[in-house]
């Protein structure tokens, strides 16, 4: 590549030099992305279209039939369903108490603001698996929740929060929910701090009321980062799988169970021996369905922001 | 007036709910110092009556916390310094050099990140094993180390190109080359923008799941905090002090790297949004 430059003078020598040192220093992303994202990406497309049990070469062709499988499996559609029902609390509940916390903590007259802030994402930084197990045992029926319920008089048994199946993916939601509220509120409070004061200050002599102020000016100025905030938000909990693994692991019999868990379930800890090919049909079907998803909600952001704002890569011109 | 009772109502909002919020935090560290008998009949106290170090001696040295804690450390730190050097010359080759062919490779990158994918652990696992890195940290930290990292990639780009022109320039005069420009005089500015993306990458690296759970699936000795602690959990289950031990062992050094370094994550975090 580095051939096509004209060279002729000292200057694109120079260049010439420069322009081999670019390539020197992308390589290795390259390699790496070629290498362990890339390459990764394909073979799970491939593995879909095979019997296979994950040992021993590829030789089982079987063409579609892992996807036919697919289509008539109610364990599948089960978990189908479990995992829209998690997104769907997820995001209601995540987006909107995030929404209210950056409004409460963008205040410029509250003092203490960054250590409410410090707080409040902290259990972003925790890890996931570890808080699976954590809560697990706060939520168990002789655990800290259902003593503290007790002593405060609220009830007089023990719940069993975790083998009920309803309470179960209302607590995965909560805990799921609580564990990222603290990056979405980061996320508001960057839209947040994008609208100019002088907005503020119109409104202000205008003779709008804070309640005026945030129904009329804030929100609608919101719009454009609320619709990527919806995006980043739905995409990441369609993906959910270390929590549920590790609280609930799908259960009360299969209620709780999510696609990731499902799938690591045919590909790693089967009954009988592992059906990785079936397992990849699986994952290609969550990744198109995230696919499809994001190509709508993405639209939907270039939508609302006008095509305004620069799409990712302000950096890079 | 008014305006004063609001702000003492929601100071007293902000307080109450910040104790539930990390009150899990809380009673996993004051579990941690409680021996098991007193652990269920304490009930809902979460002051210890005295504090017992048994329980982190018994994660630490019987349920091998010790090396979990050395596992998750060493893939922690490899992965971070693999990934920023990675991220870090590709942000200065393309946020500084215009060379041919730069934007087609921004173009195949970022058209190749849409692509959905399916469940890509099972290659990437497939792939250790080809390469005889599975059952081995290497291994690990490889697979860690894969994708694209984009916005760190972004963050760099957007940093170098805004060193002038000029400082590069006089370095040239001063005769260093390409190679000494970056790593003598413009790589020491980018302090911060390391700072970023070190502590980013160190917290997702830190909490990760899946990749050491399906990867050391046959080496337990390779496992991680997290996974270390899935198995604890199954192997000894009545060991509730103990599992907040182990807990606490996992979630205090990510927690006190976030306080002292906070302003470099949520920078980062806030940045890719923008």
């Amino acid at each position: 590549m580095a051939k096509k430059i004209k060279s002729g003078n000292g200057i694109s020598k120079y260049n010439r030099n420069k322009y081999i040192w670019a390539y020197i220093f992308i390589l290795p992303q390259i390699i790496v992305f070629f290498g362990f994202s890339l390459y990764p990406i394909v073979m799970s497309y491939v593995y879909s279209f095979y019997d296979w049990s994950g040992i021993g070469p590829l030789t089982n062709f079987v063409g579609l039939k892992n996807y036919t499988r697919i289509l008539t499996e109610s364990s599948f559609w089960n978990a189908f369903g479990n995992t829209f029902v998690y997104t769907a609390g997820f995001t209601v509940v995540s987006i909107s108490v995030a929404l209210i916390l950056a409004l409460v903590l963008n205040n410029p007259n509250l003092k203490g603001r960054g250590i409410y802030r410090t707080v409040y994402f902290l259990p972003v930084v925790t890890t996931m698996a570890i808080i699976g197990i954590v809560m697990q045992n706060i939520f168990g029926t002789q655990g800290f929740f259902n003593e503290f319920l007790k002593a405060i008089g609220l009830i007089d048994q023990s719940i069993s929060w975790l083998s009920n199946p309803i309470l179960a993916m209302i607590l995965l939601i909560i805990i799921g929910s609580w564990k990222e509220i603290g990056i979405t509120m980061i996320y508001w409070l960057t839209g947040l701090q994008m609208i100019p004061r002088e907005v503020y200050e119109a409104a202000r002599i205008d003779g709008a009321g804070s309640w005026q102020t945030l129904r009329y000016i804030t929100l609608p100025l919101l719009k454009p980062i609320g619709a990527t905030i919806l995006l980043l938000t739905v995409v990441s909990s369609m993906r959910v799988f270390d929590l549920v693994k590790t609280l609930t692991e799908g259960g009360p019999y299969f209620a709780t169970e999510t696609l990731e868990l499902y799938i690591y379930r045919f590909a790693f800890a089967p009954d009988g021996p592992s059906q990785v090919g079936f397992a990849s049909a699986a994952g290609v079907v969550l990744g198109l369905t995230v696919f499809i998803i994001s190509l709508i909600l993405g639209w939907v952001v270039y939508k609302v922001s006008g095509q305004k704002r620069k799409p990712l890569g302000g950096g890079i011109k | 007036m008014k305006n004063r009772t609001a702000m003492f109502m929601t100071h007293t909002l902000l307080i109450v709910f910040g104790i539930i919020w990390i009150y899990p935090f809380i009673w996993m560290i004051s579990s941690s110092f409680k021996t098991n008998s007193t652990f269920l009949t304490s009930g809902i106290n979460p002051l210890p009556e005295s504090i017992h170090w048994d329980n982190y001696i018994r994660a630490w040295e019987v349920a091998n916390f010790s090396g979990y804690f050395l596992n998750s450390v060493i893939i922690t730190l490899s992965t971070v310094l693999i990934v920023i050097t990675l991220s870090c010359l590709t942000g200065y080759a393309l946020g500084r050099v215009k060379f041919p062919g730069r934007k087609v490779i921004i173009t195949i990158v970022v058209a190749l990140m849409f692509i959905p994918s399916g469940y890509t652990i099972i290659p990437l696992y497939e792939l250790m094993k080809m390469l005889g890195l599975s059952d081995s940290l290497f291994g690990v930290i490889l697979a860690e180390s894969s994708g694209a990292h984009i916005l760190f990639i972004l963050l760099f780009a957007a940093f170098f190109s805004r060193v002038p022109q000029e400082v590069e320039d006089s370095a040239a005069i001063d005769g260093a080359g390409f190679f000494r420009t970056f790593a003598k005089i413009i790589l020491p500015t980018a302090k911060p923008v390391i700072a970023t993306a070190a502590i980013m990458q160190f917290i997702w690296t830190w909490s990760s799941f899946l990749v050491p759970l399906v990867l050391t699936l046959n080496s337990p000795e390779l496992r991680t905090l997290a996974v270390g602690m899935l198995s604890f959990v199954g192997r000894y289950q009545t060991d509730w002090t103990g599992m907040a031990a182990g807990a606490s062992i996992s979630l205090v050094p990510v927690i006190l790297i976030f306080i002292l370094m906070q302003r470099y994550f949520i920078e980062g975090i806030s940045g890719s949004v923008k």
